[in-house]
């Protein structure tokens, strides 16, 4: 009996050594503006992009948020990034989505959104959040820029096999729950360096019952407990998902697909090397107080004491993080006062979670100031057709246009210096959203909670709206 | 990639776990181009004031710790983003080995295809290597390739793991595109098997 992972990674083994890494078939590459290094690189060597068609480019961590054009950059070196990215996708023939494409998107949320994502595929990118992909039952993970370069020009990479670990999430969430809470609470248990070395396989009732969108929040953080990979069996869920996406598969293909897809969940009896159980009906509306993402606690949870962390690393660590985020241990994470808060990013941008945070600021007003990016340019679409914009705009948020914007301050857009962020992105590393910013992670509702109160708030004891 | 064989340098003892690749190098730099050089921006808002000033206390920035080739940090050094600059602000900078307890794992492979040694020890002989950087004077440790072995300012010499392909290609600093092209009949073979079984996967 084999697992999921066993099974793809098998099925793309093109040498195999007995001295370490295995070289590996790569199915998919996305690429964006950050990836200019490893263009450099081919360029340097007189080489080619081997399979262009293989290959997708989005614009997302650069790009403006106030307008689709390179007039929008924040600052001319911003737009030369985003010059050069157009000039190196020409050059190499790989199909792209610039600014202004209505493809665009952050390429986290654009790769199962088009069904580029797709079960049983080897898909990398040079960013770590890959493992979102693993969602739909992709083998799917960030790699540096050397491994870019290498995969564009031969299509495969040198990998060492993984160890895999299955956390398998039992019972049922509670009402208001939501997949941010499900991974933050997995993250606090396991560690920031919980899954180094591991392929994750999420399981259980909980994660069954997910839709994709809430799946890819989950893969999207395995990350954040060290995993490169994270990943759930594809289902009905999955097929119904995909199914009419622009480049998944069609027609015969598509029952050809179909009838392999259904063969990639793990055997029973299938044997992971580590197994780790979580009990999902315990779980709480989560957010963090420190400086990694092991630090979340539930919103009813007070500020954790340092003297308490038995281990001395992980303490020392703490006392840091209490003191960049200017917390005190025992105060009460509920009621601490938030200067700004952002809803966007690869783990929280999706159409869901739009509305999620619109369910919250409908009839109410925002307390602080509150941008909300969405994922794509397709979301940001669906989510002005349904009318979530204007509800944003009548609680006194800012809607803007798709990119990663102030998950990681590249394109401009950041928290300033001392600011306390309520944030539904993926990291609250020191000076992440910007130099000295202080980011709490939480899930959208949460994040729009925050909004109209100004404070950290249990979503589900909001006092009623209007 | 860079050749690396042995060296025996200064050691500085970095303190905190999961020191995440935003901290080595903060996201606002990496518009830069490589030829410019990523050394000056390692550890930045760690290393200077947001003045420009070096911040003393920084141990990079301390004086017995000047020129110092090698680096000793917590574990799962270098988790988070998977910005490979860096790899390439530690290589700038001079560095030539990261010793932790453990690694991200893509700084991890980052490291190994710019031949930046990431040396794993166990959390007791990094901790006891710390205090002993620390107190000082001898802080001169020897990072040995070919060996496998960090050997300490006090004498001990410890193995670490490193896979014996990734080891020979660094010794020998083969390029690894190179060394992958030499295998362009087996991807294509493998080309032709998938196209026939997995058609959808194969793009137009
Ligand atoms: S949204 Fe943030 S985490 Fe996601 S790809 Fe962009 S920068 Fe990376």
């Amino acid at each position: 009996p084999l697992s999921m992972f066993d099974k793809i990674w098998n099925s793309h083994v093109v040498v195999a050594r007995d001295d370490g890494p295995s070289l590996i078939y790569i199915d998919r590459d996305m690429v964006h503006e950050g990836s200019f290094h490893a263009f450099a690189d081919l360029r340097r060597r007189g080489l080619t992009v081997r399979r262009p068609k293989q290959m997708f480019g989005t614009a997302d961590h650069y790009a403006p948020t106030a307008g689709r054009s390179l007039a929008h950059a924040a600052t001319p070196e911003i737009g030369e990034v985003l010059r050069k990215f157009d000039d190196n996708m020409r050059w190499s023939g790989i199909r792209h989505f610039g600014l202004a494409h209505p493809h665009q998107g952050i390429v986290h949320v654009i790769g199962p959104e088009l069904g580029i994502t797709q079960p049983g595929l080897t898909i990398v990118c040079s960013d770590s959040h890959t493992s979102t992909h693993g969602a739909l039952g992709a083998m799917a993970f960030g790699i540096g820029q050397s491994e870019n370069a290498l995969v564009l020009a031969t299509q495969t990479l040198w990998q060492e096999r993984p160890k895999t670990l299955r956390i398998t999430v039992s019972g049922k969430r509670g009402p208001g729950i939501s997949a941010k809470d499900v991974i933050l609470a997995i993250i606090a248990k396991i560690g920031a360096d919980g899954a180094g070395g591991h392929a994750i396989e999420y399981a259980g009732p909980v994660i069954r019952a997910m839709t994709i969108e809430e799946r890819l929040t989950v893969c999207n953080m395995s990350i954040e407990a060290a995993a490169r990979f994270g990943m759930v069996a594809p289902d009905e869920v999955t097929f119904q998902y995909l199914h009419g996406r622009p480049f998944a598969p069609a027609g015969d293909l598509w029952e050809q697909a179909l009838t392999y897809w259904r063969t990639l969940p793990s055997d029973d009896g299938a044997v992971f090397e580590r197994e780790i159980e979580v009990d999902g009906s315990s779980i709480e509306p989560m957010v963090t107080w420190g400086t990694s993402p092991e630090d979340a606690v539930p919103i009813s949870a007070r500020v954790p004491d340092p003297q308490a962390v038995a281990d001395p690393r992980r303490r020392e660590n703490s006392v840091k993080s209490l003191e960049y985020m200017e917390l005190r241990p025992g105060q009460p994470m509920e009621g601490l006062a938030i200067d700004r808060v952002f809803i966007g990013s690869c783990t929280n941008s999706r159409i869901e979670d739009l509305r999620a945070a619109a369910a919250v600021f409908r009839g109410r007003r925002t307390a602080v100031p509150a941008m909300i990016v969405p994922g794509s340019t397709q979301v940001k679409r669906e989510a002005e057709a349904e009318g979530l914009d204007r509800v944003f705009r009548e609680a006194g948020a800012e809607w803007l246009e798709s990119g990663c914007s102030m998950c990681v301050a590249m394109n401009g857009d950041r928290v300033a210096p001392g600011e306390r962020c309520a944030s539904t992105s993926n990291r609250n590393f020191i000076g992440r959203q910007g130099p000295q910013a202080r980011t709490h992670l939480m899930s959208p509702a949460m994040a729009a909670a925050a909004a109209v109160t100004g404070k950290l708030a249990d979503v589900r004891r909001l006092p009623r709206a209007g | 990639m860079r050749a690396f064989v042995r060296d025996t340098a200064i050691a500085a003892p970095l303190a905190g776990i999961n020191i995440d690749t935003d901290q080595i190098i903060p996201a606002r730099f990496m518009k830069r181009s490589r030829a410019d050089g990523y050394g000056q921006y390692l550890f930045h808002d760690h290393r200077f004031e947001p003045d420009g000033s070096p911040r003393p206390d920084f141990v990079l920035n301390r004086p017995e710790f000047a020129g110092a080739r090698i680096l000793v940090a917590g574990r799962n050094f270098g988790c988070g983003s998977s910005r490979e600059s860096a790899v390439y602000a530690l290589v700038d900078y001079g560095i030539n080995a990261v010793l932790a307890p453990s690694f991200g794992d893509i700084f991890h492979s980052n490291a190994l295809k710019n031949g930046l040694i990431p040396a794993a020890l166990s959390e007791e002989i990094v901790g006891e290597l710390r205090n002993a950087l620390n107190a000082g004077p001898e802080r001169a440790v020897s990072v040995d390739l070919e060996a496998q072995t960090v050997t300490l300012p006090g004498g001990g010499s410890h193995r670490f793991p490193i896979d014996p392909f990734w080891r020979e290609c660094i010794l020998k600093g083969v390029d690894e595109i190179d060394l992958t092209r030499g295998h362009l009949e087996q991807i294509e073979a493998f080309e032709r098997r998938y196209e026939q079984d997995r058609p959808w996967v194969v793009l137009p």
